[in-house]
């Protein structure tokens, strides 16, 4: 069942793929290919935390905050020389504290997730300005930007870590505990709390790796900017949620993959290259994507509907 | 009654099924004008899903729905409603908020200038239409907000909303009187004598033998999905319809093997919960099945609950295999052997989405795992098994959510069998599912205090209860009202103790 939802998603890409090429040949050239593959792994990278907090039946709205707060300690870390290995753990527990705090509100404090990530979303942006008087971060070593620009045979370095980032939560998706209680939270959280799981302490994780998800993204993104934005992020939850509920992801929770989450943000960042190059506004670019959203989850609707009687 | 009209509604050799258990079987009902048909049967008897195929709400699998002699398809609730059918449900679906008026024509208000809501019109419609149903104005103010109504009178606005409109004429009413007073009751007979005399025919469910003399004239009896009658109700008394509702046929031949009795495996000494439970203690020994009686809202689900670690008890302890604990959650009863079967399977006993394999192994996920990392196949090594000895008709890697309730109730059951539990918490085990798997239930408990184990076990059946249990505690109103020894033990004297009496 999910594995024909998820094949639906990627005919959907490959169609999508096959229409731009047919409309501009240059989309199909390795260095478009690698190109949008590199713009999409922030996204894809921030989809991840996501669709475990979805999977577990919460949301998520502090991500694009959390990369902007994560991104700017990073900056200023560079900037007053501290080693890379220092500036890179402290983006990354910046990250994770923000995510575990808002896992904490939600399990112990009893608090709704869109309530706690609401909340979070405001105070992170906040700290991020407050913290840089609102001004951007830059000036650092130009070792760091090899984070963004560097090449394995070709591959540029964000998209070595997006693959690196989904094959490891893949695994903890698939073959720890920690991932069958996301599914088993999301599905039914009575029944799992009365087989003995410790439902607070595993929805705390679950945010805990969306805060340090939004981190590795905000080290990706402070590299390809070269500086630190207090700005960074904005909605980045909405792209998130996108590439998360396109990829087959119910928001009820319980039922989808990671694989769908990144066909997902594919699909997202082919329709975001493709309508540059055919040289479509910005504006009419965020109402083609914003029909796009709707037009897949309807879809997706219907056909479960269809199956159901 | 006239034998030659042409009946109202009429619904011939209607089947259902859901994967796994046929939930009727050839069932038949005939409405007259003006009719007073009593639906009757035990949980999972059929009576709901008909009403539910009738309403629209499910799909026959085969069978005609006739009305007025002509034959109709009734494919949605849309349908239904065209064809003058209303359904009132147990739980009453009324917005607190909103006023009596409001309420009744919701959905269709009646809109002045401006498309405004015209109250003086509404309230005027309101009271017409209550004059007309003989309800007291006076006792029930159009304006006044439904949240203030006592539960009589809220199921006298569902009334009014169903029949608001001239076209009603088959009003269903699942067992209306379970939340009201007796004074209450007669109030809603009386509203039912006067919408008969109207000529609406009405289909009564209900589990209260007293009601269906008091205002039915005909009664359908059904079981496990079976017609087993239906008669007019001066041919019929109460020992008869009893006997006709109640599967005798199982419940004289329960497969009851006796174990030795062994030690003390729990104790439970003056628990307190709230007002749901005062002051309950007892024992349960290795090798026995300790029944638990009682009316609903008694406590026995919220003891099970405390017993589990589900919820905590206020008061009072747990002695397990002569250790005193005390559970901070289920986790705790689980590691120290004490397993439950949920009363609702679907809301705290499954998770849908996950595999038979993964719900059997969810409470065994720290034994199964290596620093977290669950061994390929680990779970269905597991819980393959225990399905086969179960004879869970489903793969193990296929999702829980389509299973019948019967197989759905052993994966619940496989959890434990799959774990070190020696104490075994049944509450309503075979609730609403066919009778091959109960008594495949019968057995396995059998099988589970030949091992060894004790099992508490919680039933609303009675036949079950004595047919299954060693002795039966039977609790009312959060206590312990009485222990009977169950081969002595009859189902009259378990009733009055349930019902307080002595």
């Amino acid at each position: 069942m999910s594995g024909a939802r998820q094949f639906g998603t990627l005919i959907g890409l490959a169609v999508l793929c096959a229409i731009l090429w047919i409309l501009t040949p240059y989309f199909l050239t390795v260095s478009n290919l690698l190109n949008i593959a590199e713009q999409t792994s922030i996204n894809a990278i921030v989809a991840v935390g996501m669709t475990f907090v979805i999977l577990s039946g919460g949301i998520d709205l502090s991500v694009g905050s959390i990369v902007a707060l994560s991104g700017v300690v990073l900056g200023a870390a560079l900037q007053s020389g501290q080693p890379l290995p220092v500036a890179l753990v402290l983006a990354a527990a910046v990250g994770l504290a923000c995510g575990l705090g808002n896992g904490a509100l939600v399990s112990w404090g009893g608090l709704p997730p869109f309530i706690v990530t609401l909340g979070t979303m405001s105070i992170a942006r906040g700290a991020a300005l407050l913290f840089t008087e609102g001004r951007p971060v830059s000036g650092f070593d130009p070792g760091f930007r090899m984070l963004a620009t560097g090449r394995v045979a070709f591959i540029p370095a964000p998209v070595i870590a997006t693959i690196l980032v989904y094959a490891i939560a893949h695994f903890v998706l698939t073959r720890t505990t920690f991932g069958r209680y996301v599914y088993a939270i999301g599905g039914n959280e009575e029944a799992t709390r009365l087989s003995g799981v410790a439902i607070r302490f595993h929805k705390t994780m679950i945010y805990g790796v969306s805060g340090l998800m939004s981190a590795i993204a905000a080290i990706i993104l402070t590299a390809r900017l070269n500086s630190a934005q207090p700005i960074a992020g904005m909605m980045y939850e909405l792209d998130a949620i996108a590439a998360t509920v396109i990829g087959g992801t119910s928001l009820m929770g319980g039922e989808g993959s990671l694989g769908g989450t990144l066909v997902g943000a594919l699909i997202m960042g082919v329709l975001r290259n493709g309508l540059n190059l055919l040289g479509v506004s910005s504006f009419l670019q965020q109402i083609v994507i914003g029909a796009v959203i709707v037009v897949a989850v309807l879809l997706d609707t219907i056909l479960k509907r269809r199956n159901r009687t | 009654m006239n034998p030659g009209e042409t009946p109202v509604l009429e619904m011939r050799g209607v089947r259902k099924t859901f994967p796994g258990v046929v939930a009727l079987d050839g069932v038949d009902l005939t409405l007259h004008a003006g009719d007073v048909h009593m639906l009757l049967g035990e949980n999972g008897a059929g009576k709901s899903t008909l009403m539910k195929i009738l309403s629209g709400a499910y799909r026959k699998d085969e069978g005609e729905i006739r009305i007025d002699g002509r034959p109709v398809a009734i494919e949605s609730p849309r349908d239904a409603l065209a064809h003058g059918i209303r359904i009132i449900y147990q739980e009453l679906n009324l917005i607190p908020h909103l006023s009596v008026a409001e309420n009744i024509f919701l959905g269709d208000l009646p809109a002045g200038r401006l498309g405004l809501l015209d109250w003086r019109a509404l309230y005027e419609r309101a009271s017409r239409l209550m004059a007309d149903l003989g309800l007291d104005a006076t006792a029930m103010d159009p304006r006044t907000p439904v949240r203030r109504l006592g539960m009589a009178q809220r199921q006298m606005v569902e009334i009014a909303r169903a029949l608001r409109s001239a076209d009603a004429r088959i009003l269903v009413m699942d067992e209306p009187t379970s939340s009201l007073t007796s004074r209450e009751v007669t109030q809603l007979f009386s509203l039912i004598e006067r919408l008969t005399a109207r000529g609406v025919s009405v289909v009564y469910i209900t589990h209260r033998l007293d009601e269906v003399f008091r205002i039915g004239k005909r009664v359908t009896v059904l079981r496990d999905g079976r017609q087993i009658t239906t008669r007019s109700l001066d041919e019929v008394d109460v020992p008869e319809l009893v006997r006709l509702m109640a599967n005798r046929e199982l419940s004289d031949h329960f497969p009851k093997v006796r174990a030795t009795r062994g030690r003390e495996v729990l104790r439970v000494e003056h628990v307190s919960r709230g007002s749901t439970l005062s002051d309950v203690s007892l024992s349960l020994h290795a090798g026995e099945v300790l029944g638990i009686a009682g009316l609903v809202g008694a406590g026995r689900t919220e003891l099970a609950r405390v017993i589990a670690g589900a919820d905590r008890c206020e008061n009072g302890h747990l002695v397990v295999e002569g250790r005193e604990v005390r559970l901070r959650g289920p986790a705790d009863a689980i590691s120290r052997g004490i397993g439950l079967l949920p009363e609702d399977r679907r809301a705290e006993g499954l998770v849908p989405g996950l595999t038979v394999a993964r719900n059997v192994a969810l409470p065994h996920g720290r034994r199964l795992s290596r620093f977290g990392v669950l061994p390929g196949k680990c779970e269905v090594a597991l819980a393959g098994p225990i399905a086969d000895e179960l004879r869970v008709k489903a793969t193990p890697t296929q999702s829980v959510r389509l299973l019948s309730g019967g197989n759905q109730q052993k994966v619940v059951l496989g959890k434990w069998l799959a774990g070190d539990v020696r104490i075994f918490i049944f509450d309503e085990p075979t609730r609403g599912i066919d009778v091959g798997a109960k008594v495949e239930i019968y057995n396995l408990m059998n099988r589970l205090t030949a091992r060894g184990a004790g099992i508490i076990m919680i039933s609303s059946e009675l036949p079950e209860l004595l047919g299954m249990s060693d002795r039966i505690l039977v609790m009312h109103r959060g206590r312990i009202q009485a222990e009977l020894d169950a081969a002595s033990a009859t189902e009259e004297r378990v009733v009055s103790a349930a019902l307080g009496l002595r």
